[in-house]
């Protein structure tokens, strides 16, 4: 999404340093902190206090480091789900909607598939997570390519239809006998991945979603389907004429960024919470958008990105009891983040533009 | 006369619930125009519902609720204008954060302010005005004639809006801005101003749309209680075609869908109430894909201008 318009002559985003972009997420970062700090004290509390109890929450610990390694993960996903529809120039506003069809899909299979070994088992599920999500987004893709709907609508009332459509289901095919809490029963043993660090909460779903990171990359860097996408994604006229299918492309796209923001549901089932509760995510769909932003569409960037926010989410609670600051806040530092990113990428790019109409001298320049 | 009372009632219901769709659609329509996309409508409707709830509660008038979430509206048609016209950032991902934002900044201050207690703080609210003489005409009286202040508001301004866009000098500028941005530049219309304009004017309506859900169909605030209107609206006015008839006509339908789930739960349909609850969300997208081929969405949008 960044990067897709178009750009002032060489310093374009897609040709910016990786340094230079770093630096810009960085200094960004720290600014939004810093207003959400005037904030905090504006509202009446001890930004430092509420700072340093969110630390404590995020990394006092080995148990709170832990619990920052389970938050990221399903951060992970979602923004790779965001940072792929984008690098397609798409808009994929569902991946809570994918998340949570991801999540009951994994759930069927964790459930209904019995006698298997876990070495068959969890991947089905893994499988049955991203088939859930990938249909749930290749909705909102089938729809804009065959009638044009804008996918920035039709995702996010998928959200809602899907969020809808799971409280259905644990309230009533799939909940638990004999039926008193709204939940389903838990996942075969043989579907519950393994633990990462012992005495903790973290799991080895943190390792399966840095293996799909490395698979992203590899897609999107590596292989020609992933150049195609990427060549829509910077301008799909162009690449239209150049021969790519883009229609196929945003298909394509569409499935696998939801079944990536699936995966996200899997894992909370199978490493987290091991059975369907109708609140499986408190908002990790959302996330991966400022989670991608942060990263700049990125593996690694998605990755550090990840971990700054499943910080603020592990942390948030331990501030909300210590520093009495509501955890809510957490949203509205992302929000910073991510409107603080966009203006300094725009007054960089700004500066350069300048700088390059100095270097040109007399010469024509618009 | 049981039949006709119960439809005059279900009109009723859906003018109601279609109003603050239409205002934020109408907002939306002219931000929109001036070529800007604003996908935070949602946001821009949180937190003026909570500025209109808090408004209303400090200063004990819903008319003070009202400006309170006008101006919290206008705030964020001002970043976003800054961000997006000044800055020229990407359009869409300044409309995610805005939403982010408003969901979240009303969330924490709603806590701040109001606690997380069980009891709601007693606040002034909208109440239905009667128009004299009509309102007593049977069935159409209580149907059209007997809401709240900013129901006809926002009625009223489906033809105020029709007519600045379409037979007004400033209507054909912020047009002509967001069909062709770079002529209008040369013919002496200041793109920029223009474009702060409608995107301040317009979120201020679409806020208006959000204070009548706190302190008109609601009386207090709750965190989640937009619920897709910002999108809806959005949908509206692509199934409207960008009119403002066309936007009251498609907020009419989709919350139409509301009164079709009212009736299958009073007449014990078989059918689960979370199904029920997708109705409109469902209709909106069946809009959409029936009718977004053929609008016709002005030819700048989203594309960012640079002067010079």
């Amino acid at each position: 999404m960044i990067g897709i318009k178009k750009r002032g002559k060489k310093n374009n985003t897609q040709g910016k340093s990786g340094a230079q972009q770093v630096l810009v997420s960085f200094f960004a970062t720290v600014v939004a902190l810093l207003l959400g700090m005037l904030l905090i004290s504006a509202l009446g509390f001890d930004p430092v206090k509420a700072f340093s109890s969110m630390l404590i929450g995020s990394f006092g610990s080995l148990n709170a480091f832990a619990e920052t390694l389970v938050k990221m993960t399903p951060l992970i996903y979602t923004g790779m789900s965001f940072a792929l529809a984008s690098r397609c120039g798409l808009t994929n506003l569902g991946m809570e909607g994918q998340l949570y069809m991801g999540a009951l899909a994994g759930t069927a299979a964790g459930i209904y598939l019995t006698g298997l070994p876990a070495a068959i088992h969890i991947p089905l599920t893994m499988l049955a997570g991203f088939l859930g999500g990938g249909l749930w987004g290749l909705i909102a893709g089938s729809l804009k390519v065959r009638f044009g709907a804008s996918e920035i609508i039709t995702t996010v009332m998928l959200n809602t239809i899907a969020i809808n459509f799971i409280d259905y289901m644990v309230n009533g095919p799939m909940i638990e006998p004999p039926g008193i809490n709204c939940q389903t029963p838990p996942v075969q043993d043989s579907a519950i991945l393994g633990n990462l660090i012992p005495g903790t909460r973290a799991h080895m779903g943190f390792i399966i979603a840095l293996v799909f990171v490395l698979l992203f990359w590899l897609y999107l860097w590596r292989s020609k389907p992933g150049y195609e996408v990427r060549v829509s994604g910077l301008n799909m006229e162009a690449a239209r004429y150049s021969g790519i299918n883009t229609n196929k492309n945003i298909l394509l796209v569409m499935f696998l960024a939801g079944g990536l923001a699936g995966l996200a549901g899997w894992n909370e089932i199978v490493a987290v919470q091991i059975r369907m509760i109708p609140s499986v995510s408190p908002g990790y769909g959302f996330d991966g958008i400022a989670v991608s932003l942060v990263g700049n569409n990125a593996p690694l960037g998605i990755i550090i990105g990840a971990f700054l926010f499943g910080a603020f989410r592990a942390g948030g609670n331990r501030m909300q009891i210590m520093a009495k600051v509501p955890n809510a806040i957490v949203s509205v530092i992302q929000a910073l983040v991510i409107i603080t990113i966009v203006a300094s990428q725009m007054v960089l790019e700004k500066w350069n533009d300048r700088k390059l109409q100095q270097e040109s001298g007399s010469k024509e320049e618009v | 006369m049981g039949v006709l009372n119960s439809i005059s009632s279900y009109i009723a219901t859906d003018i109601r619930m279609a109003a603050p769709i239409l205002l934020a659609g109408l907002g939306l329509l002219l931000v929109n125009w001036s070529g800007l996309l604003y996908i935070g409508a949602e946001g821009t409707m949180l937190i003026s519902a909570f500025a209109a709830v808090a408004g209303s509660f400090y200063l004990g008038s819903v008319w003070a609720g009202l400006l309170f979430g006008m101006i919290a509206g206008a705030l964020f048609g001002l970043i976003f204008a800054f961000l997006t016209v000044t800055l020229r950032a990407n359009q869409t991902v300044v409309g995610v954060a805005l939403n982010v934002l408003g969901a979240s900044l009303s969330a924490t201050l709603n806590r701040v302010i109001f606690g997380v207690e069980t009891t709601i703080a007693k606040i002034d609210t909208f109440e239905t005005m009667a128009i004299p003489g009509l309102s007593k005409i049977p069935v159409i009286g209580p149907a059209f004639f007997n809401h709240m202040p900013i129901v006809y508001l926002a009625f009223l301004m489906v033809p105020l809006i029709s007519f600045f866009l379409f037979r007004t000098q400033q209507g054909l500028n912020l047009r002509s801005v967001g069909e062709n941005p770079r002529v209008s530049d040369t013919l002496g219309i200041n793109v920029y101003r223009t474009r702060y304009t409608a995107s301040i004017l317009g979120n201020m309506i679409i806020g208006i749309g959000g204070a009548f859900l706190s302190t008109g169909l609601l009386n207090f605030f709750t965190e989640d209680m937009v619920s897709g209107r910002g999108y809806i609206a959005l949908a509206a006015v692509i199934f409207g075609k960008y009119k403002p008839a066309g936007v009251m006509l498609a907020a009419m339908i989709f919350m139409a869908g509301n009164v079709v789930s009212n009736i299958l739960q009073v007449s014990g349909a078989a059918i689960p109430y979370t199904f029920l609850t997708m109705i409109p969300y469902v209709l909106t997208i069946v809009a959409l894909v029936v009718f977004a081929s053929r609008a016709v969405a002005p030819n700048a949008l989203g594309k960012p201008y640079k002067r010079g």
